[in-house]
């Protein structure tokens, strides 16, 4: 989340689509009610009547995967009526900034495509710039070549009309949605939107958001309280796992995997460092080097010196252009190259993509160690449905893991918000947390590699020191995240001691003498103490909910981020009521002579970009410090498959052409090509849409809730909800049993025959949509006949993610 | 004074967090069920459920409205239940609170006439005839805390108070929802102390929403009667 839970409350109107908050996010509709409370209008768009549509004040039905078409029209109706906050949009945005000529997008595809390899050469899509390198802008946002001017053309073909054969929502839904949510482009007014798995897991997942993201800084709702574009996490800690590098792609802190043609350290830092040659922008990714030395310092302390490049050759290299995501790691284990699996605290066996092919694929491991508070189907997977055993050689290991309220440690919440947990109850049996299982672990690498072994230094020199009294010592953790000075040094005329906390990340020296384990948890853990266990219940001067001395808030306990833009040029607040940042130094003559700002912690504290009086001044900093030029991208230059959003249908699709261009689906999104991946478009034998989702009763695979008694007799089985249209036409009684099917699986479900879905005219055709969760597994309930909705979902996902697309893909449902 | 609580099904999401919260507190068993073509489950208040989600799909002056109604005892403010078993060892009124308060002596009373004198059918029996429902958590308002289900509501749904407090706050929001939705009432506000808020026709929630009047008022003769006959009190409920 751009800003955080409490924040939803000051929002004039929150679009709820690609997310189910009030089943998946309950307490976020807390705030959702406040704000609706206060008078703020709440709008659902899902292909399903769900308990959120029940709460809405606006619901419109939408077929899954359409989402760009459905937002692209919103962008077309803002441009169209010019309801743009036009300021906002010239001074923070790249609107103003000129596209090359070799940008150009023609039958559906983006300048620069390479069929071959299925990849886009970005190159085409780069920005004029002047003899310095810097970006050539017209503020008046009239040259053709400028932003808003090629968003315009681009967008319009999204007239409603389309867009209603796209979608299926009906014309007049679509309207009213427009301009309820529109109406947020107003000086002072602000919108959210809270999404969630229901746009990223797409293969247009990351463009679903980029779409909505245009939307926000065209409205100017980015920045501002009750704005921003909020993504409600999956689970408490998702952001935090992030953050700490959980994923293939990043090193903590969104530091970049290096790759193999990375060679040395002053390589990678070179090729990932940003540099910019205008003076008004930030550009704070330019310390990139402060932030990836201190994390080599962090790994391997002492033995990381500027004559071994800080230990960089130690670390694992990623083949340049090869990916390593969660499709990609069982795709290869399917084939066989992959020999051993540590499933730790996941259950791939029912929560990935094409489930039946992840189930097969661990036969082929020699080894698997489960760790997880209780056995899965993923652990069992050698005694599942269709399962040999006395055919599969692979050994599995279980170490049961503590659950987390019986551990001391942080977790990261969707708003950034780091929170300290203290241990309630001591871990049942012989279960350990997690943290201690990895020091033993680690330990016991350390003992064998000193033995002997290929390449050794990695686990040899790793700095190894977070226990205490022999368990693992969670504050040490935090306390090397955050970062200490390593030795006697003066930054920015502070004189700091060696073996002190690092008070926040700009004081990082790229010179090996400070060290953090996340540059963006510098100042999370200081000499003051424990940041993230405050709890103070004071609100900030602008009470808006900030409540800055409580828990702790990345970066720098910034509540909300891009804050910078959510005042004018001046320092003065958009909106007077909810305003976040203000900037309140003395002025002199019509000139700022003294810098201050109250509120949040600002987006850098350079003074603001004009004087009272309208001069520009020269020490100010564009708002948006994190993107190379200062200027928040409605162009985005950067993505696989394109620098604006476009309409693509889902992998699988119902129709055999995208209304909207000639192109059907993603043409950069990835396929798989084992006999286990199987793809069904427009295939009689799969006629219906399908998704998976989840309800409030149940928590990821189940495997914390299925053996929860009081939750099955909520929700005892796995069912698939369909329209009484659809019923009616398979003879499908509510109530009973069915068999949905899909090019990969099939899946035994009780059918729940509802208004609550209605068939979608899309193109002039009467297409349905069915929806099932995914929390049911064959190990739990007893009966063995529950299982899990990834059995059917398909194994392709969005090329910047490789997020699978489980949200859209074409089944079958029979009566058995 | 008694106490009150006031449920705004106008804010229900139906998380049923409240129907959880209520069976730990209460460490009440879970029943076996099945899913039956709906969410709501299990099917109907039990010996071992005291609070139930009502969930129905209803199309609305053309609109499709999905309803929400936690259902629960109403602690009347002159139980029928109370007044039919005649016997304050098994149903008694809690003076501090004006909880109506079921004990294991219920065994003892004929249980079908006690449910039958329900305007609300919520009391159940166990195998042996022992009653059960909501006893408004007195455990916990005894000690200052909030009844479990209003605890655990993440909207506003469920509300606890003194009477006073939760009236004021239940007409406050009916004026409110009213200017959206004219059929907008408060239920049998006067009879009890669970106050529902609904946006419709409370019959659209669930059939027991609301007492037909003439029950509430037929309770005091139904007690009288109930002393001279052992099926007065049936009779009576049919006229």
């Amino acid at each position: 989340m751009t800003n955080h839970w409490i924040d939803i409350r000051n929002s004039d109107c929150i679009l709820i689509m690609g997310s189910n908050a009030a089943e998946n996010h309950p307490v976020s509709f807390k705030y959702v009610t406040q704000a609706q409370l206060n008078g703020a209008k709440v709008i659902n768009v899902d292909p399903r009547f769900t308990r959120t549509s029940a709460r809405a004040d606006i619901y419109a039905p939408l077929r899954s995967g359409t989402d760009i078409a459905f937002l692209g029209g919103m962008i077309k109706y803002i441009l169209d009526k010019k309801l743009y906050h036009e300021e906002y949009v010239a001074a923070y945005t790249n609107a103003s900034f000129l596209v090359n000529k070799s940008f150009e997008f023609k039958d559906g595809l983006f300048a620069g495509y390479d069929s071959e390899n299925k990849k886009y050469d970005k190159s085409k899509w780069g920005f004029q710039a002047d003899e310095k390198g810097v970006p050539k802008m017209d503020r008046t946002l009239k040259d053709p070549r400028c932003v808003l001017q090629l968003l315009k053309k681009h967008f319009s073909r999204y007239d409603t009309n389309l867009v209603s054969q796209i979608t299926g929502t009906p014309e007049k839904d679509i309207t009213e949605i427009y301009k309820t949510y529109t109406a947020t482009g107003e000086r002072g007014k602000a919108g959210t939107i809270m999404y969630a798995m229901g746009w990223t897991q797409h293969t247009v997942g990351t463009q679903n958001i980029r779409t909505m993201a245009i939307i926000q800084l065209l409205l100017g709702n980015m920045g501002v309280a009750g704005g921003g574009v909020n993504a409600l996490r999956g689970e408490s800690n998702v952001q935090g796992s992030t953050d700490h590098c959980l994923l293939w792609h990043i090193w903590p802190g969104y530091l970049k995997t290096p790759r193999a043609s990375n060679v040395s350290i002053e390589a990678y830092n070179k090729k990932w460092t940003p540099a910019s040659s205008d003076p008004l922008s930030a550009n704070w990714w330019g310390n990139y080097p402060k932030y990836s030395v201190s994390l080599l310092k962090s790994f391997f302390g002492g033995k990381a010196s500027k004559d071994n490049d800080f230990g960089y050759e130690w670390l694992p290299k990623v083949d340049d252009g090869k990916a390593y995501s969660w499709l990609d790691l069982f795709d290869e284990m399917y084939k066989g190259t992959i020999k051993g699996f540590f499933a730790w605290g996941q259950n791939p066996a029912c929560s990935g993509s094409n489930a039946g092919k992840n189930r097969e694929a661990m036969k082929k491991l020699d080894w698997m160690v489960n760790v997880n508070l209780f056995d899965n189907e993923t652990g069992s997977f050698w005694k599942g449905p269709g399962m040999n055993p006395s055919e599969i050689k692979t050994e599995v290991f279980m170490l049961p893991a503590c659950v987390s309220v019986e551990k001391e440690g942080s977790i990261t919440n969707s708003g950034r918000w780091m929170q300290w947990r203290y241990q309630g109850p001591k871990p049942k049996g012989n279960s350990k947390s997690d943290g201690d299982i990895i020091m033993e672990f680690g330990e016991k690498l350390k003992a064998v590699y000193k033995e002997g072994g290929k390449f050794p230094e990695p686990i040899a020199n790793l700095k190894w020191d977070y226990m205490t009294d022999g368990l693992y010592d969670p504050h040490k953790v935090a306390k090397e995240i955050n970062g200490y000075f390593l030795k006697d040094v003066t930054v920015k005329g502070k004189d700091f001691k060696k073996g002190t906390l690092v008070p926040s990340f700009a004081f990082l020296q790229a010179d090996g003498s400070t060290s953090s384990a996340n540059w963006l948890y510098c100042n999370s853990y200081t000499e003051k103490g424990n940041m993230s266990a405050r709890r103070s219940q004071k609100d900030a001067p602008n009470e808006i909910g900030l409540y800055p001395g409580f828990s702790w808030c990345w970066p720098v306990n910034r509540r909300i981020i891009y804050n910078r833009a959510s005042v004018d040029l001046k320092g003065q607040p958009w909106d007077e009521t909810d305003w976040v940042v203000r900037f309140v130094g003395k002025e002199e003559n019509g000139k700022y002579v003294s810098k201050r700002w109250i509120g949040d912690v600002p987006d850098g504290g350079w003074y603001p970009m004009q004087n009272p009086d309208g001069s520009a001044r020269e020490d100010s900093k564009h708002a948006f410090i994190m993107r190379k030029h200062g200027h928040a991208q409605i162009f985005g230059p950067g993505r696989a498959d394109g620098p604006f959003p476009e309409h693509y249908e889902p992998l699988e699709c119902p129709i055999e052409k995208n209304l909207m261009n000639p192109q059907r689906v993603n043409p950069t999104a990835p396929v798989f090509g084992t006999d286990a991946d199987a793809y069904a478009t427009c295939d009689p034998k799969f006629p219906f849409v399908a998704t998976t989702y989840r309800v409030v009763e149940h928590w990821q695979t189940g495997l914390m809730t299925r053996p929860q008694p009081w939750l099955m007799e909520l929700q005892p089985q796995v069912f698939v909800e369909m329209s009484e249209q659809l019923a009616k036409m398979r003879a499908i009684k509510n109530g009973e049993r069915v068999m949905v099917s899909s090019a990969r699986g099939s899946l035994e479900c009780t059918a729940i025959v509802t208004k609550r879905f209605q068939p979608f005219k899309i193109g002039g055709n009467i297409v349905h949509q069915v929806g099932l969760p995914w929390h049911y597994g064959w190990r739990w309930p007893e009966s063995g006949t529950e299982d899990s909705a990834n059995l059917l979902t398909p194994p392709t996902g969005d090329p910047n993610t490789r997020i699978p697309e489980t949200k859209a893909f074409m089944v079958n449902v029979a009566k058995i | 004074m008694s106490k009150s609580f006031f449920v705004d099904t106008t804010l229900c999401t139906a998380c049923r967090g409240c129907q959880v919260a209520c069976k730990q507190w209460h460490d009440l068993p879970a029943e076996q069920t099945k899913n039956r073509g709906t969410y709501e489950n299990p099917p109907d208040l039990s010996f071992n459920t005291y609070k139930l989600v009502r969930m129905r799909e209803e199309v609305i002056d053309g609109k499709l409205r999905w309803l929400f109604f936690p259902e629960q005892c109403r602690h009347c403010t002159e139980a029928p239940c109370l007044e039919t078993a005649g016997d304050p060892s098994a149903i008694f009124k809690d003076a501090a609170t004006g909880a109506v308060i079921f004990t294991a002596k219920t065994k003892g009373l004929n249980a079908d006439e006690i449910i039958d004198s329900c305007p609300y059918n919520i009391p159940r029996k166990s195998a042996d005839g022992t009653l059960a429902k909501c006893d408004m958590c007195l455990d916990r308002v005894q000690n200052g805390l909030l009844p479990a289900c209003v605890k655990t509501c993440p909207t506003g749904t469920m509300n606890f108070g003194d009477r006073k407090e939760m009236l004021d706050l239940a007409k406050s929001r009916l004026g409110v929802v009213k200017k959206a939705n004219p059929k907008a009432q408060l239920i049998d506000a006067d009879d009890v102390n669970v106050i529902y808020l609904v946006a419709y026709d409370p019959r659209s929630y669930h059939d027991n929403a609301t007492a037909s009047n003439s029950v509430i008022r037929m309770t005091r003769q139904m007690a009288l009667r109930k002393m001279f006959s052992p099926v007065a009190g049936v009779a009576a409920r049919v006229i």
